[in-house]
């Protein structure tokens, strides 16, 4: 059964912070949207007893950023044909995906309580045509940026110029499909995509740079005819800024140096967190951390 | 010679319908796009490309990113015709075709041209012998097998119209025309009888069409009339005239271009297994081809007059 298509009588959504809002106050109020996301997805993964939960923290901040922030999308008409488009690559991090968009509005957050229960909207990868705000149901990976590209295509054919971002974990661009997709929009200029790489530097069993590298990455994309452009993912301030920075006639790739299960001490860049469910006492531990 | 034969022996290649058709529908219908891989002569996207030549995406030799470039299309409005080879759009690009399009719903029509053995020579690795049973598999996919040009024009005008993830098989092989009335050529989900008969039915698709018809011809020299049925909407499975079928004939052959595992003939039989249990040929392809042309092939593997004729006094115990 699809979830609530709107937000009426959801006293937990939060507004977008307006344009004009001085960054100084925009990183303060994302910061605190970011903290609510980690509580939520610590919660849901707790109360499902399986997630994602190393990589939903690592994606927070930029989840957190695009959607109070950037996406130009509406709650109430989640399919304007001119809608921003944002597309998980890395499915698996629907926990962080669906906390986002509650907050945001798309449902009420009180059913994130049915994260992954018998027969829920909210299964453990995103489904588009059961959850408002979704774009693509991904969850094997290297699916998302093909789409994504569509998506850019799309945008100028049409003339509408809505702008199409992508969120990809590091270790799933050991798909080749992602360099398909990079080819293709470096060849076309597609200056509306914006690919954001969650570069935790943890895959499922081990670290990227062991398992198969994947360094130097900013010059792999930028070869393939991107701009790309590092920084610390968890930095709102730094996030929106490059995310609204004029276009130059090329896709950018955002290299976001994140730490998997940030804000987690016993969880941060531990490879075993990929999938691990907490105990009841580290969930009280975490939301304690998490609240700080 | 009859006027039936003289019709017969004029054969066509039914990408140039497809091609037609489809630049035709693109001139009414802005939201419609083809998307290739390199593939723009092999898929007779030339005149495409010259009327519309912003509508044309070609991605280059990556099909993993062709269709899920397509799904991205569709998100944002489009209604793209994928076209590619019909063994690499199917096999490489199969993930894509069960999540980016059939899970995820999206409107894109997969065109995969040039089935079966079309390429005769080149061998098993161009040769798409699986796609029906791979993508029979998937949910959510129609899947049409059109068996001359009539049916490929109409075909093409449903799969415009519909906006449903689809997979239109476009042949190569040349074919007669065998549709008896052009102005009702198709019905998406409707088999058609093109021959009343109660001996036994030949049930076919695609090239074998033309083939079952000439078989019943040599049949019915031999005192047997057989009913042909010409599935070209293989999912979803018109059970009803199967099924009919099974009660009325009491034997069923079934011919395909495309493997003798999971394709028309596993469909028919999983229909009247459940429905009418009645004895049972699957004609097909077995195993990776040998070197030799599309016709040798077909011959090779009893995909032909003889083959069916063959099968049926077999199956008949004559």
């Amino acid at each position: 059964m699809p979830v609530t298509s709107a937000n009426s009588g959801n006293g937990t959504m939060l507004p977008p912070l307006p344009m004009t809002m001085g960054a100084d106050e925009r990183r303060k109020r994302l910061e605190a949207i970011a903290g609510q996301i980690r509580r939520s997805v610590v919660q849901m993964i707790s109360r499902a007893k399986a997630g994602h939960v190393g990589g939903d923290l690592s994606a927070t901040d930029p989840l957190a950023t695009l959607f109070f922030a950037v996406l130009r999308v509406d709650p109430h008409a989640p399919n304007d044909p001119k809608r921003d488009r944002f597309i998980l690559s890395k499915g698996h991090c629907s926990a962080a995906l669906y906390s986002t968009l509650a907050l945001r509005g798309f449902f009420p957050t009180e059913q994130l309580e049915t994260f992954m229960q018998p027969l829920a909207a909210l299964n453990g990868h995103p489904n588009r045509r059961k959850v408002p705000g979704v774009e693509a149901n991904t969850g094997p990976l290297g699916h998302g940026l093909p789409i994504g590209v569509g998506s850019a295509i799309a945008s100028s054919l049409s003339g509408s110029n809505w702008r199409t971002f992508v969120v990809l974990g590091d270790g799933e661009l050991q798909e080749g499909s992602n360099w398909e997709a990079a080819m293709c929009a470096g060849h076309r200029g597609l200056d509306t995509l914006t690919a954001i790489v969650d570069r935790n530097r943890l895959q499922q069993g081990a670290r990227t740079e062991e398992t198969n590298r994947l360094e130097p990455l900013a010059d792999k994309w930028r070869a393939f005819g991107w701009d790309a452009v590092e920084c610390d993912g968890h930095d709102h301030g730094a996030l929106f800024d490059i995310f609204t920075a004029p276009r130059r006639g090329k896709p950018v790739c955002v290299i976001a140096r994140t730490t998997k299960g940030k804000g987690v001490s016993f969880i941060e860049d531990r490879v075993e967190w990929h999938h691990k469910v907490p105990s009841s006492e580290q969930v009280e531990l975490a939301l304690k951390e998490l609240a700080q | 010679m009859n006027a039936t034969a003289a019709a017969k022996a004029e054969t066509f290649d039914c990408r140039a319908a497809f091609a037609e058709t489809l630049v035709e529908l693109a001139g009414a219908d802005p939201r419609i796009v083809a998307v290739c891989n390199d593939s723009v002569g092999s898929s007779n996207l030339i005149q495409f490309l010259k009327t519309f030549p912003d509508r044309l995406v070609n991605v280059g030799i990556a099909e993993q990113d062709m269709i899920g470039v397509a799904a991205g299309l569709a998100n944002g409005g489009f209604l793209p015709f994928v076209c590619g080879a019909a063994p690499f759009l199917t096999g490489r690009g199969l993930e894509q075709i069960k999540v980016d399009v059939a899970y995820n719903g999206y409107p894109v029509v997969l065109c995969g041209m040039s089935p079966g053995m079309a390429y005769g020579e080149l061998g098993p690795t161009h040769h798409s012998i699986e796609d029906l049973s791979w993508l029979r598999a998937i949910d959510g996919l129609a899947i049409v097998v059109p068996a001359d040009p009539p049916q490929t024009r109409a075909a093409v005008r449903w799969a415009a119209n519909a906006a449903t993830p689809a997979y239109l098989r476009i042949g190569r092989t040349k074919v007669p025309s065998v549709t008896p009335d052009e102005s009702d050529a198709f019905a998406f989900g409707r088999a058609d009888v093109l021959r009343q008969g109660s001996a036994l039915t030949i049930v076919a698709t695609g090239a074998l069409v033309n083939r079952a018809l000439d078989a019943a011809e040599t049949l019915a020299g031999k005192g047997l009339e057989a009913r042909v049925i010409n599935v070209s909407t293989i999912k979803p499975l018109d059970e009803a005239t199967i099924i009919a079928a099974a009660r009325e004939t009491g034997a069923i052959i079934t011919a395909e271009e495309a493997t003798v595992e999971g394709g028309l003939g596993a469909a028919v039989a999983e229909t009247i297994v459940r429905n009418a249990p009645v004895p049972m040929r699957i004609l097909g392809v077995k195993g990776f081809a040998p070197t030799g042309s599309a016709t040798f092939l077909l011959d090779h593997f009893g995909l032909s007059r003889d083959g069916i004729v063959a099968a049926a006094l077999e199956l008949k115990g004559r």
